[in-house]
Order: structure tokens, then C-alpha cells, then sequence
């Protein structure tokens, strides 16, 4: 069992817009990627757990070409109101990292 | 329409204000038909928007437009800026309406200038909504007119046909309110007949200028648009574009990496095809543009309530041992004390504590097992419905703030407080609150454009 800081080159975090943020996870060859990408870390469930959010509202986008597994979830609250606490969602990767694959 | 070259879109940073390098582009602008970038963005919070006041410096907007607008002059080709002023609404696109007159007036320039009016009236979206013409975007539900009418700005995002009519009717400078970034880079190729596809995918790509290259930092990139493909390079000579950088682009700030929605469109790469040409540019082919009914998304938001922040720094080896209880303790002290001292008016108020270098960024608790921290920052914020409550409650807070024991037998300690006086009142909190589209039956239906005449301005 590997950790998802041990496994990807690169990981972060980012708003896509106001109402979401999106995790791109980079993988350092395609062998790797083939073989973490669809983990069940990465799927829906165990990500709603991690994050808090209703499963059948995340998004999942493998891109090959890339290496990269992509993952959009809803904000629980919009960003910047009166509980903002990362207003660009630039830390929300950290939590992905200490997961075992 | 035939298209017999490239149509040239020298892009020269990501955003106004972030820092145009001069030698860049006046080294490029010869091979240029248009300059084109945005302003603007939503990602630096409500506040913009919701107050209409920039994000940047005035100093830096005027730097980087002062070279544009020379720049344009010089090249006698057009100038787009988008989502002027950070939240392109009214007030943010006048200030930098002036801002760019006062550039002429200083330089002696004579650009014809158009406006192009992007805010909404509330009402107006609230009787939109109502029609059934507004649609809820994921994760809203749906669009309850009065959730419009709650808002103190709204602003609807145009695409690339405004900037188009304003270059027709013979614009040298257009200044947008809000607009999707892609859309005011793709729209000169658009209006010349280069691939709608092509256009846009170039648009996305170099919306934030080097962002896609191996130097992020250096200045911007050059789009050449063609019928079926475009090419991306960097301004700066030892800047590179790679197949990766250029690819990558899709995935910035964007939920979906291959389909994107734009007024009217949805642009769709999942075939497209990045190649290397040389050492510093890359080709792109395969963007495919899927025509939509036509919809313009609707950015909102207000204000609600007012901060008051206090900081102090904590080193005690204690304290920090049991952090999470003291908190719990001084959360229970400071609502009892606000509660007991201000009663009713205090009114409706929320006492926050994060604890910086412990788990102020998450907020949640922390495995029992964490190894306590050498020192915390404690910010305490108090959200009230007026500045003065909110600093009357803050100022309630203060005693135990700063004072109050791990134990309650202990003698009182005095944490470290950097500033006198300690509370600093942090203004209103905005909210964003729309995050919608409205249907419209024409893309200028909500959009209003001004000419203006830098010479008639400063002769006035």
C-alpha cells in the first residue's frame, strides 16, 4: 500500500469557478496511471467521505494523454462567505495526500 | 469567408495589472491582428463584485494599459480587454474607462473607445427567472426569483459577439464589462473566419497568458488561428510551449477538462490533438465547436454582515498541548461573556476561532495523535450584523482573548497580541449567490454599448 503522495508526481487544488473545486492528480507515467487511476480512493464514495459531499455529485475525468485523474466536487459552501477559510481552494489536495492506494 | 493566413492574437498577460513586460510586445505586436486579454475573474472572492472596486492597484492597471494602449496605437489593430475592473460590472468597467483616458490624454492618443455594459438589474433577472427563462446550474437547484433580488450586483458573461459589433462599428479599443475569458480572445478570429473550434479552444488556452508555458510567470503568448488548427508560442524568447503546458491548460479552474460551456456553444476537445512544431510552440487540431441555444451565465452577489478580527499568538506548551480543549473552553467563555454583557444587542453574531499552525485551513478536528505545534496564530472572528456590533462584541471578547487560563486555578497568562489597539474591524462579508444562466434571444439582448472619444474627453 502506497500513499497518494507517494504514488503521484504532483497533486492540487483549485475553484473552478465559485461553487466548485477541482482536484488534478498527476500521475509520473502512463503504467502508473493504468494502474491507481480507477482505485477505489478515487471513486465517488470514498471521496464524499473525504471531503463531505453527496457522492452522485462528483465528477470524475481520467485523461490519459495526460496522466492526470481529474476530480470535481460541489463546495459545501459557496466560496468567501462569512466561513471561508481557503478562498482560491488551493489546499483541499493535502487531505488526498496521506491516502493509501 | 476565405481565410488565406493565420489570424494573430498577441495575448500579453493573463490578467490586466498582473505585469505587461513592454519589450515583449512591441517586439511582437507588427505580427499581431489584435491584442486581446481579460481583466477579470471571480476567483478572488465576492467583494469585487459585490462592491465594484478592483482587485489590482490602480498604479498596476495603468502600467499594463498604458503599454496596450501605445502598443495598439503603434500596430493600428484593435485592443480587447474583458471583465474590466476584476468583476466587469459597471462601476469597475467606468474606472477603468478613465483610467484608460487618462492614458490618451497623457500620451496624446486618440483611440475610438467602446463600452460594452455587462450588469444586470436585479429585477430584471428576478422577472427573467420568473419567465422561466434563467436555469440552475450544478449544485443549485433552482432559481427562485428572489434569490436575484437579494443580490447587489449581478453581471451576466457575454461572449465574443459584442466585442465583434463593437470592432465593426469601428472600435480601436474595447473595454468589456464581464465576459467569458476564452470568448475575448476568440473573438478576432472568429469576426476574420478562422474555425469556430480553433477559435475558441485558442481562447481557452491562452486566457491566463503563460500559464501555459514552462515559465508561468514570463508575460504572455501569441495565438495564431487558422481554418483548422492554431499555434500557441510565447511572447518571450526564451519562453517554451510544450505539448504538456498547452494540453494541461484545459485542466486549470475548470470541473470538466474536455467539454467547456460558452455563450451559445460548448466547446468539446476530447478529439483534439496537440503536437510540438518546434522547440516553443505547438499546433492544436481537432476542437470541435457544438452550437447550443444561446445562454449567457449570471454571476451575484451581496453583502451580509460585518467582521471584526483580533489575532494573538500562543507559544504556551500547554496550552498548545491541549489545544483543542482550550478552544472549546474559550469558545464557551467569549458566547457566555458576549451573551451575559450585550444581551439583545449583540443581535444575531457568530464567534469564530482558528487556530493558525494547528487547523485553522481545514477546521476540523485533528487525529488525537497529531504532535502539538511550537506556536499557533489565534484569529478570532466575530461576523455581526453592523461593523459597530460586530467591534462591541469583539471588544467584549478581548479580556479572555487574551488572558484566559488552560485551568481555571491558574494565574491569568498574557498571550501574545501583536497589534494596540488589538481589534481590527475587516469590513462587510460578501457572499456569491447565483450561479445560473439566463436564456436570451439575441447575445446583445442584455449587453449596452457606448462609444466614446478619448479626444472629445480630454479636450472637455
Amino acid at each position: 500500500m502506497l500513499k497518494v503522495s507517494e504514488v503521484c508526481r504532483h497533486v492540487r487544488s483549485k475553484n473552478a469557478g465559485p461553487f466548485w473545486i477541482t482536484l488534478d492528480l498527476w500521475f509520473p507515467d502512463r503504467a502508473t496511471f493504468d494502474r491507481y487511476s480507477s482505485s477505489q480512493a478515487f471513486q465517488p464514495a470514498a471521496i464524499g467521505a473525504l471531503y463531505g459531499i453527496d457522492p452522485t455529485q462528483i465528477k470524475c475525468f481520467p485523461v490519459p494523454d495526460l496522466c492526470v485523474l481529474k476530480i470535481s466536487y460541489p463546495r459545501v459552501r459557496a466560496q468567501g462567505g462569512v466561513m471561508e477559510r481557503d478562498m482560491h481552494g488551493g489546499q483541499q489536495y493535502v487531505r488526498l495526500l496521506d491516502v493509501m492506494l | 469567408m476565405s481565410l488565406s493566413s493565420s489570424i494573430n492574437i498577441l495575448v500579453p498577460v493573463g490578467a490586466l495589472g498582473l505585469g505587461v513586460k513592454e519589450s515583449d510586445v512591441f517586439a511582437r505586436v507588427s505580427d499581431a491582428d489584435a491584442i486581446a486579454c481579460d481583466a477579470g475573474s471571480t476567483d478572488s472572492g465576492p467583494a469585487y463584485l459585490a462592491t465594484g472596486k478592483a482587485k489590482y492597484s490602480r498604479d498596476s492597471i495603468k502600467h499594463d494599459l498604458s503599454i496596450l494602449m501605445r502598443a495598439q496605437a503603434k500596430a493600428g489593430i484593435p485592443l480587447l480587454i474583458g471583465s474590466c475592473g476584476t468583476s466587469g460590472g459597471d462601476q469597475a468597467l467606468e474606472w477603468t474607462r478613465d483610467i484608460a483616458l487618462e492614458i490618451a490624454q497623457e500620451h496624446g492618443l486618440h483611440p475610438r473607445i467602446a463600452l460594452l455594459y455587462s450588469e444586470q438589474l436585479p429585477e430584471l433577472m428576478a422577472k427573467k427567472a420568473e419567465a422561466g427563462r434563467v436555469t440552475p446550474l450544478a449544485p443549485m437547484k433552482d432559481s427562485d426569483p428572489a434569490l436575484f433580488r437579494t443580490c447587489d450586483h449581478i453581471v451576466a458573461l457575454m461572449g465574443p459577439e459584442p466585442y465583434i459589433a463593437a470592432l465593426e462599428a469601428g472600435a480601436d479599443i474595447v473595454l468589456g464589462g464581464r465576459s467569458t475569458d476564452s470568448a475575448v480572445l476568440a473573438a478576432v478570429p472568429l469576426m476574420r473566419g478562422a474555425g469556430q473550434g480553433v477559435a475558441w479552444h485558442a481562447g481557452k488556452i491562452a486566457e491566463c497568458g503563460s500559464l501555459c508555458t514552462t515559465h508561468p510567470r514570463e508575460g504572455g503568448v501569441m495565438i495564431h488561428v487558422g481554418r483548422d488548427d492554431f499555434t500557441v508560442e510565447p511572447l518571450g524568447p526564451d519562453n517554451q510551449c510544450t505539448v504538456e503546458t498547452i494540453a494541461a491548460h484545459m485542466l486549470y479552474e475548470n470541473s470538466d477538462p474536455f467539454l467547456l460551456q460558452e455563450p451559445g456553444c460548448t466547446l468539446d476537445v476530447t478529439q483534439a490533438i496537440y503536437e510540438a512544431v518546434d522547440q516553443r510552440s505547438v499546433r492544436v487540431t481537432g476542437s470541435k465547436l457544438v452550437a447550443q441555444p444561446y445562454t449567457m451565465k449570471l454571476e451575484g452577489a451581496s453583502g451580509c454582515g460585518y467582521q471584526t478580527i483580533m489575532l494573538v499568538g500562543i507559544q504556551d506548551r500547554e496550552v498548545l498541548a491541549n489545544l483543542d480543549r482550550f478552544m472549546a473552553q474559550m469558545r464557551d467563555v467569549l458566547v457566555t461573556r458576549v451573551h451575559a454583557n450585550m444581551g439583545e444587542r449583540a443581535g444575531e453574531f457568530d464567534i469564530s476561532l482558528r487556530a493558525y499552525g494547528w487547523n485553522a485551513v481545514c477546521g476540523e478536528q485533528l487525529d488525537a495523535q497529531t504532535a502539538p505545534p511550537r506556536e499557533v496564530g489565534l484569529l478570532l472572528v466575530v461576523t455581526a450584523a453592523t461593523q459597530e456590533v460586530a467591534t462591541q462584541i469583539a471588544k467584549t471578547c478581548n479580556p479572555w482573548f487574551f488572558h484566559l487560563p488552560l485551568n481555571p486555578c491558574q494565574e491569568l497568562p498574557s498571550y501574545a497580541f501583536p497589534f494596540s489597539p488589538a481589534e481590527v474591524e475587516r469590513g462587510q462579508v460578501y457572499e456569491f449567490k447565483l450561479n445560473h444562466v439566463v436564456h436570451v434571444d439575441d447575445p446583445m439582448e442584455l449587453v449596452r454599448t457606448v462609444f466614446i472619444s478619448a479626444k472629445e474627453k480630454a479636450d472637455a
